[in-house]
């Protein structure tokens, strides 16, 4: 229906877009639950911690929210360079 | 029982003010009590709207410093005698309304009124705070567009936590009016749908004002669009909108404009 209405209008409709950008938007904004910065406030946190015990590179460490109708879920993501425990170790040192 | 009903929207000129006098007037004129309140401090235009900007002699930050009583302060429509208004002040430091002195304002009118519209400035400070503080209902005036529903989500967001309800464990009512909606580019896929707005906003819809010449008719003439032709598309709308508030079922109509032969001829269209 979307193409026919496209090929008759000449014209890519944009409507779509919009809906589209608006619901990945909201999904992130909203789960921040009125603090803005509550996301970058835990991947600071979580990052600090994790640092303490492996060299990490900060731009590897992912924090999502995802808001669900029941229950919503905060995903961590972090990636860890091989031969961290030898960083370990040099630290420790 | 008064129902205190603020107007907001978080984005600006999304038609708060606009919908806040036709809202007021219609309720008006369906036989209620009305008082429509400008919380725009610095900024108010809701006097203007109305028609009544020659006759603002106190308002209220005069109330609220104590300077002036509230009956000093309002002013009574000239063309709908169930309608008030209480102007915002013009000059004075948007820091002057506190929390107290609008709970009091409010306690007050209730009183007085069956109903209290509270036309919330733009944005998310202090007066847009103050205007949605008490409130029992909300309308979150929204225009198919991006921003709008974004702005229309972060505020609903603060309706559910920052107001005397929500604190107190109740829920404010919350609905949606569409403006400025051309159901034509919808269709053509133009422009966010009425499903992809409700959809995304997940909050009851309250009505739908068509994008029509007769809502900058009316405000440059400043009388309410339900006043100054109550036969067109908008007014219809706001009327069906004012019914809803009062608990009538009236059947959601997707309202266009009649384009006059002429303009189908030339095909004129918004750019």
């Amino acid at each position: 229906m979307m193409n026919l209405l496209r090929l008759l209008g000449g014209r890519t409709a944009s409507a779509p877009v919009a809906r589209e950008r608006l619901q990945i938007l909201l999904a992130h904004e909203r789960g921040l639950g009125g603090q803005p910065d509550l996301l970058g406030l835990l991947r600071a946190e979580i990052l600090a911690v994790v640092s303490r015990h492996v060299v990490l590179d900060p731009e590897k460490v992912i924090v999502r929210m995802d808001r669900g109708k029941n229950v919503s879920t905060l995903e961590v993501d972090i990636e860890v360079p091989n031969g961290f425990e030898r960083s370990i170790a040099a630290v420790a040192t | 029982m008064t129902k205190v009903l603020v107007v907001t929207s978080g984005k600006g000129g999304v038609g708060k003010t606009t919908s806040t006098a036709a809202l007021g007037a219609a309720l008006a004129q369906l036989g209620e009590k009305v008082v429509v309140i400008d919380f725009d401090v610095g900024l108010r235009n809701l006097d203007l709207v109305l028609g009544a900007e020659r006759r603002v002699v106190f308002d209220l930050i005069n109330v609220v410093q104590g300077v002036a009583k509230l009956s000093q302060a309002l002013i009574r429509d000239k063309r709908l005698e169930n309608l008030w208004l209480l102007p915002a002040s013009q000059t004075r430091d948007k820091d002057a309304l506190t929390d107290e002195g609008v709970r009091g304002i409010i306690a007050e009118l209730r009183t007085k009124f069956d109903w209290i519209l509270c036309d919330s400035p733009a944005g998310i400070e202090r007066g847009a705070m103050l205007a949605m503080r008490y409130a029992d209902e909300a309308v979150i005036v929204t225009n198919p567009e991006v921003s709008s529903v974004r702005d229309s989500d972060r505020i609903i967001g603060m309706l559910d936590s920052k107001t005397v309800k929500a604190e107190k464990g109740e829920r404010v009512e919350k609905h949606v009016l569409i403006t400025r909606y051309d159901s034509a580019r919808a269709s053509r896929g133009e422009m966010l749908s009425i499903d992809d707005i409700l959809e995304i906003l997940a909050t009851p819809l309250l009505g739908i004002i068509p994008e029509s010449q007769d809502v900058l008719r009316a405000s440059n003439v400043g009388s309410p669009v339900t006043l100054n032709n109550a036969a067109s598309a908008p007014a219809r709308s706001y009327f069906d909108a004012a019914r809803r508030l009062m608990g009538e079922t009236v059947t959601m109509m997707v309202p266009a404009e009649r384009k006059g032969l002429m303009n189908r001829l030339l095909g004129r269209r918004a750019a």
